[in-house]
């Protein structure tokens, strides 16, 4: 029922009637988003949950983003779909500045952009039979019952679920998997050119997480679409993405192209992440964990570089100053915020590593 | 997890095609599946259906006039001249009073419970899908409802309206309105976190819309489930009002009058006085029974 992979003729993608900018224009271009959620009863303060975050999701890319859990990683998500509003920032989407006055509207973002949650069973209205839920999309968008229908029947196909079995069921009949393959064609169902996938296969099994990540790989394909895939996960990350941002406590620490942060991290808080994945060597075991401690609290985070509080490298610069975000002398944009890496920063390690 | 491990897994879908192929059922078909297989509930649902059809039909069921008084067959005990269940204090058969006294009971305890449903309910639902300001606003102005115990409320409303059905049924109305609301804020409140509401906003869908698709189905079994246990406590608030002489006016046959009349005669004919009060009881029991079933049959976590 689903293709796999190497069954679909590599494509040229066809051209996208809504391409406006062409293949170079970044897809979504987000400068300098913010968003902080204010604490009752204190005075003002508030979490940070995303502090001023800028990147790029190129056209027809996977960007991974990852992170340790309250990094704001799915508030960044949700920002992006302007489901939570940002305190300030920008988002261009193919060159338009989203809710501004001479760009799009929220709505014609949504028309465009869709998302995938974690959670499959709550992401499911329980009441409704899951093709109702899939044809809403489309219902809500101006297309005829009717059509709405067909359009979730092909989807669910298209997913890999009989629509004859599977459509009439509730989300409580279903399984993990199944409800997150209905989650995904639920997503697809009004046909967006990006995707935001919040830990889409966290909650799920290892086998079905491999059968629903092949699945988003033909999707993509198939559909011409745009990625930006959020777990905690590394190996995932690495499996499903063309480039891989690491976040830590609301900021960007680095972002490059997937096989350079994985086998050349710049960053001390990359390199520690990497580190921690258990190795499939009994020889290379570890027994100390490379990073110690929970993440300093989001509401005061440390001066500086947020990370120098557990660093192995930290120095005087590392509280007093925050890094940049750096792009390297070689390369591909791999970029790292950290003080290693620019060498007019004064850290005593700055040249050798940025080597 | 390398790549090559991965495409070895088998293809996609066909171990999650597997699953048991179990009886597609809705939610509210899955309720009736279970109510069918309750006999408690069935019984008694079967009791308030003879009590609701005796009430409606009283009138070809009733063997004498409900108000054809008689002087000298007054308060006498049951069987007296036919009179299977006696007469009241002014000779009126007891039989014909209760199966009319029904009418006015059932009307009061269930017309007022379906309004407040309705419009506790609304509120309830936009309070808590809006939440914020129109949530304190809608919830504390139900919370001043709530700082009076319900009877002395239903008895401060319709002791300033005056007496009567109408205004009867007005009080009660009023009394069911907050808990409603705040049964249906709760539920609303609950659903709303829920990432369906996010993932249905995401499709760029308007509030009206979300609530009509993705709330109101998940907020109807808490207030239907509330509601039905509602109506006894409407009953019994009903009677209580005509025992207090402001429900219904006399020579009107209501449970709650009849109590109120016939209890300076209880030690002259006391079954025949405690009938009324025989009727309310059984009344209440069955639908609170009935209501008890369908909790059990509805609130389940699917």
């Amino acid at each position: 029922m689903v293709m796999m992979d190497g069954m679909i003729p590599t494509p040229t993608p066809p051209a996208d009637p809504r391409d406006r900018g062409g293949a170079l224009q970044p897809l979504l271009i987000v400068r300098d988003l913010i968003k902080h959620f204010p604490i009752k009863g204190t005075g003002g303060r508030a979490v940070r949950a995303v502090d001023g975050v800028s990147f790029e999701v190129r056209k027809g890319e996977t960007l991974g983003v990852v992170g340790e859990s309250g990094c704001g990683k799915s508030t960044l998500a949700r920002l992006l779909l302007h489901l939570i509003r940002p305190n300030s920032g920008e988002l261009v989407f193919d060159g338009d500045p989203v809710d501004e006055p001479h760009g799009i509207s929220v709505s014609a973002l949504r028309r465009q952009v869709q998302m995938v949650f974690q959670d499959s069973y709550s992401s499911l209205n329980p009441r409704m039979p899951v093709r109702d839920s899939v044809a809403f999309g489309p219902y809500v968008q101006d297309k005829p019952k009717a059509e709405a229908r067909d359009i979730a029947v092909n989807m669910l196909a298209k997913v890999g679920l009989n629509p004859d079995q599977f459509g009439p069921r509730y989300p409580h009949e279903l399984s993990g998997g199944q409800k997150q393959r209905v989650n995904i064609a639920r997503a697809l169902a009004t046909g967006p050119r990006m995707v935001i996938l919040d830990e889409p296969v966290s909650a799920l099994d290892k086998s079905v997480e491999a059968q629903v990540l092949n699945l988003l790989r033909a999707l993509k394909r198939q559909f011409n679409l745009t990625y930006v895939f959020i777990s905690h996960d590394l190996n995932v990350v690495r499996y499903i993405s063309d480039r891989v941002l690491v976040m830590y406590l609301g900021k960007i620490v680095e972002l490059g192209p997937v096989d350079s942060i994985f086998s050349a991290p710049r960053h001390p808080y990359t390199q520690a992440l990497l580190a921690s994945r258990p190795s499939m060597d009994p020889s290379r075991r570890i027994d100390d964990p490379p990073v110690t401690g929970d993440p300093p609290n989001p509401i005061d985070p440390p001066p500086g570089c947020r990370f120098h509080t557990r660093c192995p490298h930290a120095q005087a610069v590392c509280s007093a100053q925050e890094p940049r975000l750096i792009e390297s002398l070689a390369d591909d944009r791999h970029i790292a915020a950290c003080h290693m890496h620019d060498p007019e920063s004064g850290h005593t390690m700055a040249v050798a590593g940025s080597a | 997890m390398s790549e090559s491990a991965v495409l070895t897994t088998p293809p996609a879908a066909m171990e999650d095609q597997a699953a048991p192929a179990t009886r597609v059922r809705g939610y509210w078909q899955s309720v009736g599946y279970r109510l069918r297989h309750d006999k408690v509930t069935c019984f008694f649902a079967f009791m308030v259906l003879l009590i609701i059809l005796s009430a409606v039909f009283a009138p070809l069921l009733s063997p004498f006039d409900p108000y054809k008084e008689s002087v000298i067959g007054r308060l006498k005990p049951f069987g007296w001249r036919n009179h299977i269940l006696g007469t009241d204090e002014l000779g009126r058969d007891m039989l014909s009073r209760i199966l009319h006294g029904g009418r006015v009971s059932l009307l009061m305890g269930i017309v007022p419970v379906l309004i407040a449903s309705c419009v506790g309910g609304m509120l309830g639902v936009v309070a808590g899908f809006m939440g914020g300001r129109v949530n304190t606003g809608i919830m504390r102005t139900m919370d001043v409802f709530y700082a009076f115990p319900s009877v002395l409320l239903a008895v401060a409303i319709s002791g300033a309206m005056g007496g009567g059905m109408v205004n009867g049924m007005l009080a009660l109305t009023l009394v069911f309105i907050p808990p409603m609301c705040r049964v249906a804020e709760t539920a609303t409140t609950q659903v709303r976190s829920l990432d369906f509401i996010e993932a249905a906003r995401a499709t760029g869908a308007g509030t009206f819309i979300i609530i009509r698709h993705h709330v109101l189905g998940n907020v109807l079994g808490p207030v239907f489930i509330y509601a039905s246990s509602l109506v006894s406590v409407s009953i019994l608030l009903a009677s209580g009002l005509s025992f207090l002489g402001l429900g219904v006016r006399p020579p009107t046959a209501d449970w709650g009058l009849m109590l109120s009349t016939l209890r300076q005669s209880i030690y002259v004919v006391p079954f025949v006085c405690a009938l009324p009060g025989v009727a309310i009881f059984i009344t209440s029991i069955c639908f609170n029974l009935v209501s008890d079933g369908l909790r059990q049959a509805m609130d389940v976590r699917m």
